[in-house]
């Protein structure tokens, strides 16, 4: 699975997955088990950044859709960041832009999460 | 071109070998000289195509294989997937509706969708015992 990793960090008391490679119905799973990490830790503010992801195909966007009522549920959100045009695209397509908060870069996501839990 | 060029690759049906499909097209159609763009269309829509027979005609069994041929000619690549595994019913599909999906936490249904929004012409038939996915992209 080496074309495609996550890295976990935590920026101003978030959570934040980095995206790296390619995200298909192979690498979906890691993302998976990630998301699912920290939900079953109630960590439920999440921003995930597509900065180093290449690629995504549909199994990719079915993890989120999978996961986003149980963060929302608790509280939370998943913040999707630095999106490549072509990654935009197929999340555009399926019209996730106004179901998801998708944002430039980390940055406005981290003032949204700040915003919205004030 | 006066003649149609072809190539075909045949893989085992897991979904390890989702990256060298994508490769395997992403290189003939940028040396047929496809736009960035094209390329990134037609290599999710094979993608796309690609794991809806790994998953669902042959349930994730490593045994079966599956076909990938491509035909370039001066007016588009034509790209047909085949194999022998479980027919899909084309006719029932509806487009997937992604906000009651995300309050079921079903995901699925997405990637026809993709391959009909991605490329010119889709199509499917079922022929001795062979299911036929047929796919097009024109140059213009």
């Amino acid at each position: 699975m080496k074309n495609f990793k996550i890295n976990h960090r935590k920026e101003s008391g978030l959570e934040v997955l980095d995206l790296h490679g390619e995200l298909d119905a192979h690498t979906a799973s890691q993302l998976e088990e990630a998301l699912k990490n920290l939900i079953s830790d109630s960590k439920s503010n999440i921003i995930v950044n597509f900065k180093e992801l290449d690629y995504i195909a549909s199994a990719g966007l079915g993890v989120f859709m999978a996961y986003i009522e149980d963060v929302r549920s608790i509280g939370g959100d998943i913040k999707l960041t630095n999106m490549n045009d072509k990654v935009y695209n197929v999340f555009d397509l399926l019209g996730f832009p106004t179901l998801y908060d998708i944002f430039e870069n980390e940055q406005l996501a981290v003032e949204k999460f700040q915003n919205d839990n004030k | 071109m006066d003649k149609a060029v072809t190539y075909q690759k045949t893989v085992s049906a897991s979904t390890q070998n989702l990256s060298d499909i994508r490769k395997f097209v992403s290189k003939h159609a940028l040396n047929h000289g496809f736009s960035s763009e094209q390329i990134a269309d037609i290599r999710l829509a094979v993608d796309e195509a690609t794991t809806n027979i790994i998953k669902h005609a042959y349930k994730n069994d490593h045994n079966q294989e599956l076909t990938i041929h491509l035909e370039f000619d001066d007016e588009k690549l034509s790209v047909t997937l085949t194999d022998q595994g479980i027919a899909f019913d084309l006719k029932k599909y509806k487009s997937p509706d992604i906000k009651k999906q995300i309050k079921k936490k079903k995901r699925g249904g997405m990637g026809i969708h993709l391959m009909k929004s991605l490329m010119d012409e889709v199509s499917y038939n079922v022929k001795n015992q062979k299911n036929v996915l047929r796919m097009s992209k024109n140059r213009n």
